[in-house]
């Protein structure tokens, strides 16, 4: 599975996880609250800089996360163009990219055990009220182990379509597919059952 | 509780697999990925309640930082980017649909699990990913709507599909549809 966290370890993965997700927030909403585009451009450029320390492999990873928003760009660009307001386009796309490499430093930095005790920090409230969350930390862990194990499968029967057909597998792959998944979790159902189920003793 | 829950886990799962569906069948660069279908799929198979919960599950973990939306994207990039709308409705989308899919249960199962996805798929989630788009990249919503429907016709024949397969799910595990009730003239053959 290829993984979004940073190939390089830097020095931001030693800081707290809440307090980056807490500076996240309070950027993202500056950037859209201020309009003003040296304050865009300065964010613009504060970004590449904070990208440019970790060094050249780091750099690279991080662009490449960005990529996808290239058709965005292009598409706000010729549409600005168009209408006779490049500098509004200019703004809107630093925007964009500023809080989008920003939120994705957060990922490429944290850990999901980090990130998962923030959460489970943060719905600590609703545990006092009674609501038990142990269910997430059940799911959670069977979507982490079943996605490669559900990869696998589609796989092979990707594989036995193209042993059996000179065609191409079309959506028709779905269905198998999807009955596979719901068999899996009832035999998962029961395997946790008998395991002693999904919630804590005294939860019962 | 405990089937309740690995049916959450293992659909979430599955709308990632639909991800990369064209990855494996058509190459790289094809803008149409079938995570959409999974989402109408989690609704209309699981019902709103289950259905809501895997794609929110889907959603939250793809949050974390875990590559699980088409293309191998994911973290909180995902939530600042112009799609943000699309993931955000992803979790409504397929709640509205399994609430139309309970509501229409005495139509043939084919017929209203298309309707629902047609619904919550295509009504719902373009609505949020309007608003999304909308905000992200400063346009109108008139604007945003025109980029957004280059998409409407791939996303109307996954309605269709959604319909067929739930159609086929009936036929093949009715007991895994929980707001099915099959027919006397089905049991007593």
């Amino acid at each position: 599975m290829i993984s979004l966290s940073s190939p390089v370890r830097t020095w931001a993965h030693g800081w707290r996880a809440g307090t980056k997700l807490a500076a996240l927030c309070v950027a993202t909403m500056l950037l859209f609250v201020i309009g003003n585009i040296g304050f865009q451009a300065a964010a613009f450029a504060f970004a590449l800089l904070l990208y440019c320390l970790p060094g050249m492999v780091f750099l690279r990873e991080g662009l490449g996360h960005l990529r996808v928003l290239i058709p965005f760009v292009v598409i706000v660009l010729i549409w600005h163009l168009v209408t006779g307001d490049p500098a509004g386009g200019i703004k809107t796309i630093m925007r964009m990219v500023t809080a989008v490499a920003l939120a994705n430093l957060v990922t490429m930095t944290t850990s999901l055990t980090a990130l998962m005790d923030v959460v489970r920090w943060m719905s600590s409230p609703l545990r006092r009220l009674g609501v038990s969350t142990a269910p997430l930390e059940i799911v959670l862990p069977l979507l982490i182990r079943f996605v490669p194990v559900l990869t696998l499968r589609a796989g092979q029967m990707h594989q036995s379509w193209r042993a059996r057909s000179l065609r191409r597998a079309n959506y028709r792959i779905v269905l198998p597919m999807m009955l596979m998944a719901l068999d899996d979790a009832d035999r998962v159902g029961e395997a946790l059952k008998a395991r002693g189920g999904a919630l804590p003793e005294q939860e019962n | 509780m405990e089937k309740d829950l690995a049916r959450i886990a293992l659909f979430a799962a599955l709308i990632a697999i639909l991800g990369l569906i064209p990855a494996i069948t058509l190459g790289f660069g094809v803008p149409i990925t079938a995570q959409s279908l999974g989402v109408m799929l989690a609704g209309a198979v699981l019902g709103s309640r289950q259905g809501g919960l895997a794609v929110l599950l889907f959603v939250f973990a793809a949050a974390l930082g875990l590559p699980l939306l088409a293309g191998g994207r994911g973290g909180l990039g995902v939530f600042a980017s112009p799609t943000v709308g699309f993931v955000v409705g992803f979790p409504v989308a397929a709640f509205v649909t399994g609430l139309v899919v309970e509501k229409l249960h005495r139509l043939p199962p084919g017929v209203n699990a298309g309707i629902g996805a047609f619904i919550g798929g295509i009504v719902v989630m373009y609505a949020f990913g309007t608003i999304g788009m909308a905000i992200v990249l400063n346009k109108s919503l008139t604007e945003a709507a025109l980029l957004n429907s280059a998409f409407v016709l791939g996303d109307l024949l996954k309605a269709g599909l959604c319909g067929m397969l739930v159609a086929a799910i009936a036929r093949l595990r009715p007991q895994m549809l929980p707001w099915y009730r099959a027919p006397v003239s089905h049991i007593f053959r």
